[in-house]
C-alpha cells in the first residue's frame, strides 16, 4: 500500500493531472503522511457495520415525462472555450481514414 | 448608528417605515467595501451598478407603499460556490476564472423571489477545499479582528464581510465545517441545516453527501429569517426533503428550561485551547442558568471522523470535479490531442489542495484500496451517526466547541495539510451525520472571537435556534465589533 512515486504517477493519470516533477514529489510525501494517519481506520472491526452512503431514507424521485424548457443553446456555449455549428467543439479524436 | 452595523431583523422595520431607503442601505455597504475591503479581501466581485438598479425598484415600491416580499430591498453577499446567473462564478479557481453562468442556483432564485439584492460574490478556498480561505486562487480573505490571522474557511470571505459589515449578511455553504469554523472564527453567527432541507441545485459540488447551503449572520434572528427563504423541497435536486418547514422565527421564542443539553465529552479534551475550553464551559453555565439540564454524552468515533471525513469527501471530489476538463466551460490549455488536454488543462488550473484532495480521493476509489479504504470510512460513517442517534436519545442538543483554537496566523497551517485539517476535527462528525449545527459568537481567548456549535436531531433547526437565540439574548458578544477603523496591514 506504499506511497511512491510511481503510484503518485498512475493516480494522477487515473485523475488527467499532468504533475510537474516538483509536485510528483511533494504529493508523494503528503499524500504518504495523510494516508499514514488515515491507517487508524484499520484499528476498526467494521464487518458488522453497514455503510452509510447516503443519510436520509433515499427513495427514488421521479418528475411526471413532461418537456420542459431547457438551458438557451447559445447562452450554455458562449461559456465554451471553443465551439462550432452549436456544438463544443474539442480536439480530434479519431485518426483521418 | 451606521445602518451597515445593523441586523436584518432592524433593518427590515426601518425600511417598512421609510426611515431607511434601499438605496441608503445599499450605499452604507458599498461605501464600507471601499473603505475596507481593499484590505480584507472578502469579495471576489462586487456588482454595484445591478445592485444599485434594484435598489432603485425596491425604493419606488416602498414608496408606493406596495404589498412586498419578506426581504425586500436587502443586499446579500454570496459565496462564489453559488451559480449567479450572467454574473462571474469562480468558486475561487483560475479554472473557472471569467465563467458566468447561463442559470440560477435555486437558493439565488429564492433570495430574489424574497426581494434580496445580491451585493457581490466572496471569496473562498478553491472548491470549498481548506479551513483559511488562503487556498483561494485569486489571494487569501483577512479576519477582521486581526488582519494577520485568517477569517477561517472555506466561507471566509462571507464571514469576513459579514462580521466587519460589509454586507448584512451572507451564504456560505458547508461540507464539513466551512460556515461554522469561519463564523466562529470571525464572531459571528452562522448555520448549517440538516442535509436535504436546503436545494444544493447550482451549488458547484464538492462533496455531495455532505454539502449544504447556510445562512452567516450577525444574530440568530436572522440565521432563522435567511433560512426561511431557503429552506423547502425543490423538484430539481433529488435529495431534497419533502417535508414541511416550520416557521423558524416563531421558534426562536421559549427559552432553555427543561431543555437536555449533552456537553460532548471528547470536546472538551486534549488539543483544545485553553481559552477556548473556558468561554465553551461558561457558554454551558450560561445555559444551565436559563433553566436548561446539563449532563455529558460521549462521542467516541469522533476519533475516527477526520479520516472518514476525507476519504468519503475526497473520493466524491474526485469524481465531481471530473467535469473541469476543458471543454464546457472555464480554462483551456490548447494542445493538439484530447487527453493531453484534459490533463494540462487541469493541472494548470487546480491550485495544490485541490490536486492534493482529487488525488486521495482517486486512490481511495482505485482499484485494489477501495475496500480498504472508501468502503471502510462508509462504514466508519455509520459509527459516527450512531454516536450520534445514541446521544439523542437522552438529549435533545449537543454541545461542541466549534473549532479547536481561535484564528490562527496566515501561513501558519499551508505547508502542513493534516494540521489545517484537525481545524474541522468538531464540525466535520455533524456532516457526516447529516445534522444541523450552528456556531454563535460565545466569548474571546486571547483577544479572538470563540464559537459555541450546538447540534440538533435531523429537521429540528427549530430547537436548535431555540436554544442558541435564548443564549444570544443572555449575552452580549454578539454585539462586540472587530476594531476595523484601526486595522492595518503591516
Amino acid at each position: 500500500m506504499a506511497i511512491d512515486p510511481a503510484r503518485v504517477d498512475h493516480v494522477a493519470r487515473l485523475a488527467r493531472l499532468s504533475l510537474t516533477g516538483e509536485e510528483r514529489a511533494m504529493f508523494t510525501e503528503q499524500l504518504r503522511n495523510i494516508l499514514d494517519y488515515f491507517a487508524r481506520l484499520q484499528e476498526l472491526d467494521l464487518t458488522a457495520v453497514e455503510p452509510t452512503s447516503h443519510v436520509l431514507a433515499a427513495a427514488n424521485v421521479q418528475r411526471g415525462d413532461a418537456a420542459r424548457p431547457s438551458l438557451d443553446r447559445a447562452e450554455v456555449l458562449a461559456a465554451a472555450p471553443a465551439q462550432e455549428d452549436g456544438f463544443f467543439k474539442v480536439p480530434p479524436v479519431l485518426e483521418p481514414a | 448608528m451606521d445602518p451597515a452595523l445593523l441586523p436584518v431583523s432592524e433593518l427590515l422595520p426601518r425600511l417598512r417605515r421609510r426611515e431607511l431607503s434601499p438605496s441608503e442601505l445599499l450605499a452604507a455597504y458599498l461605501t464600507r467595501i471601499t473603505a475596507h475591503d481593499g484590505t480584507l479581501r472578502a469579495y471576489l466581485h462586487v456588482d454595484a451598478e445591478a445592485a444599485r438598479t434594484e435598489a432603485r425598484r425596491w425604493d419606488e415600491r416602498y414608496a408606493r407603499g406596495d404589498d412586498l416580499p419578506p426581504l425586500a430591498g436587502i443586499p446579500i453577499a454570496v459565496k462564489d460556490i453559488i451559480c449567479t446567473r450572467g454574473v462571474v462564478t469562480t468558486c475561487g479557481s483560475r479554472i473557472l476564472e471569467g465563467w458566468r453562468p447561463p442559470y440560477d442556483a435555486t437558493a439565488m432564485v429564492r433570495l430574489r423571489h424574497a426581494g434580496a439584492i445580491l451585493l457581490g460574490k466572496t471569496n473562498m478556498d478553491e472548491f470549498a477545499m481548506g479551513s483559511s480561505t488562503e487556498n483561494s486562487a485569486f489571494g487569501p480573505t483577512r479576519n477582521p479582528w486581526d488582519v494577520e490571522r485568517v477569517p477561517g474557511g472555506s466561507s471566509g470571505g462571507s464571514a469576513a464581510a459579514v462580521a466587519a459589515g460589509l454586507a448584512p449578511w451572507a451564504l456560505g455553504t458547508d461540507t464539513g465545517g466551512s460556515i461554522r469554523q469561519p463564523a466562529s472564527l470571525c464572531g459571528i453567527v452562522g448555520l448549517k441545516p440538516t442535509y436535504g432541507r436546503v436545494s444544493r441545485y447550482g451549488l458547484i459540488a464538492y462533496g455531495s453527501s455532505l454539502d449544504q447551503i447556510g445562512p452567516m449572520t450577525r444574530t440568530v434572528e436572522d440565521a432563522a429569517l435567511l433560512l426561511q427563504a431557503l429552506a423547502g423541497w425543490d423538484p430539481l435536486d433529488s435529495t431534497t426533503a419533502d417535508l414541511p418547514v416550520p416557521d423558524y422565527t416563531e421558534a426562536l421564542s421559549g427559552g432553555v428550561r427543561g431543555l437536555r443539553l449533552g456537553i460532548a465529552r471528547e470536546g472538551m479534551g486534549e488539543g483544545l485551547q485553553p481559552g477556548v475550553r473556558a468561554a465553551v464551559q461558561q457558554a454551558a453555565a450560561v445555559l444551565e442558568g436559563l433553566g436548561a439540564h446539563l449532563e455529558e454524552v460521549t462521542l467516541p468515533a469522533i476519533d475516527y471522523a477526520l479520516p472518514t471525513y476525507y476519504l468519503v469527501a475526497t473520493a466524491e471530489a474526485s469524481s465531481n470535479l471530473a467535469r473541469y476538463d476543458g471543454v464546457r466551460h472555464g480554462l483551456r490549455v490548447e494542445v493538439p490531442d484530447i487527453v493531453e488536454m484534459f490533463s494540462r488543462t487541469r493541472d494548470a488550473g487546480f491550485g495544490p489542495e485541490v490536486k492534493r484532495r482529487i488525488m486521495l480521493g482517486t486512490y481511495a476509489l482505485s482499484a485494489g484500496f477501495y475496500e480498504a479504504f472508501y468502503l471502510k470510512a462508509q462504514r466508519a460513517r455509520t459509527l459516527v451517526r450512531r454516536d450520534f442517534e445514541r446521544a439523542f436519545e437522552r438529549v435533545d442538543l449537543v454541545l461542541l466547541p466549534t473549532s479547536p483554537t481561535v484564528a490562527f496566523r496566515l501561513g501558519e497551517r499551508v505547508a502542513d495539510p493534516l494540521q489545517m485539517y484537525l481545524a474541522d476535527i468538531f464540525t466535520i462528525p455533524v456532516n457526516l451525520a447529516g445534522l444541523p449545527g450552528i456556531s454563535v459568537p460565545c466569548g474571546f481567548a486571547d483577544g479572538l472571537p470563540v464559537g459555541l456549535q450546538l447540534v440538533g436531531r435531523a429537521f429540528d433547526e427549530p430547537t436548535v435556534l431555540r436554544a442558541a437565540s435564548a443564549y444570544e439574548r443572555a449575552t452580549d458578544w454578539h454585539r462586540r465589533r472587530p476594531p476595523l477603523d484601526g486595522a492595518r496591514v503591516s
